[in-house]
């Protein structure tokens, strides 16, 4: 059996009526284990204007590189009540800000390990289909040879790394068109 | 240890382009490099899983979640979360929202001076059972106007929002209803560019599904993107 599959539509200006129940902008608790991170950014458009419409969603391994979903079966611990999952919408000048734990390895094709990253999906009102990127980590010696970076043009990929803000805190930016257009995956 | 499955890329015409002028705000919003085609993972072949603990009782009906009626005809909107091998999806998370039957959102940002209904916020949510069904009651939505071109009405929708079993099987969409004359003057219809796809987005009415003396039944089935026949050769085994 083959079906079309349903097209992909916006979220549209009034995505908050909807979505605000689930935003998370604290992924993991107390008891997750791992190193703190906060993240923070903004999401502009064409001219440069942040977008107050927004939304971004996380998605993220633990500390030990382990997703909370059957599909991974790698050995490895999972706390009780990770989940993994963020729903971050931006602000009025479009800025957002969350909070996790930087994740661990997960496994590429063939084996080889990731470096560490979120997946993240973008939606916003004038967006017809999701965009989907991702966020690594800055000063992450694993990055140089990440099979996902290595696919995106050199000179595109600082747009994936976060930078390191302050102590604790990292800034990312999603920039939808111009000089430092924010890479988008396709999978 | 299973080899994973990966996910077929959409069937050409079934999607939008990011690029679509006649949906105005799209201009300004779409990116405008390729996007970078790289392999699915286990980051991108795992997704969040929700529960029951996630939702309370009424947030499947619409209709009851304020201290009276909201104004407007109730309908009941149901039917079946696919893939596109027509295999069900169960226990994922369904979520949507919608204008009142005055064609009003309760947001601050909608200005339109259509009445407000303080008895309908227009969001619920759901899981799909073990074949994939879900069930929402509320109210049919209204006709709005916006301004993306001279005398712009969006026809009657119902936005969808789901998950299924992987991050990359999210998808938002929106639902229409049969009928609806508004809906070849609609940029976000008309953006799906296959037409068979885009009647995907319209509900049936629902004769079997409907109530007698109290709701008509439309039925809307959501197909996700699916998994391709073979697992990938090089997958990691665990």
């Amino acid at each position: 059996m083959s079906l079309y599959a349903s097209g992909s539509q916006t979220v549209g200006p009034y995505l908050h009526i909807g979505l605000t129940w689930l935003n998370t902008a604290r992924i993991a608790g107390p008891a997750v284990k791992g190193e703190r991170v906060a993240i923070q950014g903004r999401l502009v458009d064409g001219d440069g204007a942040g977008v107050s419409d927004g939304l971004i969603e996380i998605w993220q391994a633990n500390a030990e590189g382990k997703y909370a979903h059957p599909e991974d079966r790698q050995k490895k611990g999972l706390e009780r009540g990770f989940r993994g999952f963020g729903r971050i919408p931006t602000d009025a000048k479009g800025n957002f800000r969350f909070s996790t734990i930087k994740p661990g390895r997960v496994p590429g094709r063939g084996g080889k390990l990731q470096a560490p990253h979120l997946s993240v999906t973008v939606f916003m009102r004038g967006l017809l289909k999701q965009l989907s990127t991702r966020v690594y980590f800055p000063g992450e010696s694993a990055n140089a040879q990440d099979p996902v970076l290595k696919l995106v043009p050199a000179p595109r990929r600082a747009t994936l790394i976060a930078r390191r803000k302050s102590k604790g805190v990292l800034e990312w930016n999603i920039v939808l068109q111009g000089k430092d257009e924010t890479v988008f995956l396709d999978f | 240890m299973s080899k994973l499955h990966g996910y077929r890329r959409f069937h050409p015409g079934t999607q939008p382009e990011y690029d679509f002028p006649f949906y105005a705000s799209t201009a300004k919003r779409h990116p405008t490099q390729p996007l970078v085609i790289v392999p699915q993972t286990l980051s991108e072949l795992t997704g969040p899983v929700f529960g029951t603990d996630d939702l309370k009782p009424t947030d499947n009906d619409l209709t009851r979640q304020h201290k009276g009626d909201p104004i407007g005809e109730r309908i009941i909107v149901s039917g079946r979360v696919l893939d596109e091998n027509g295999r069900p999806m169960p226990h994922t998370l369904v979520e949507v929202w919608q204008a009142n039957a005055a064609g009003r959102y309760p947001h601050k940002n909608d200005t339109h001076d259509a009445p407000m209904d303080p008895n309908f916020s227009g969001a619920g949510r759901t899981l799909t059972d073990a074949e994939g069904r879900y069930r929402f009651i509320t109210i049919r939505p209204g006709e709005y106007p916006w301004r993306n071109h001279y005398n712009a009405w969006r026809p009657a929708h119902i936005h969808f929002s789901l998950f299924g079993s992987a991050f990359l099987t999210r998808l938002v969409t929106q639902m229409y209803f049969p009928g609806d004359p508004l809906l070849p003057y609609d940029p976000m219809y008309m953006s799906i560019p296959n037409e068979k796809a885009r009647v995907r987005l319209i509900s049936q009415f629902d004769w079997e599904n409907t109530i007698p003396e109290q709701a008509l039944g439309y039925r809307f089935d959501i197909v996700l993107r699916g998994r391709e026949a073979t697992p990938m050769d090089d997958s990691p085994g665990e």
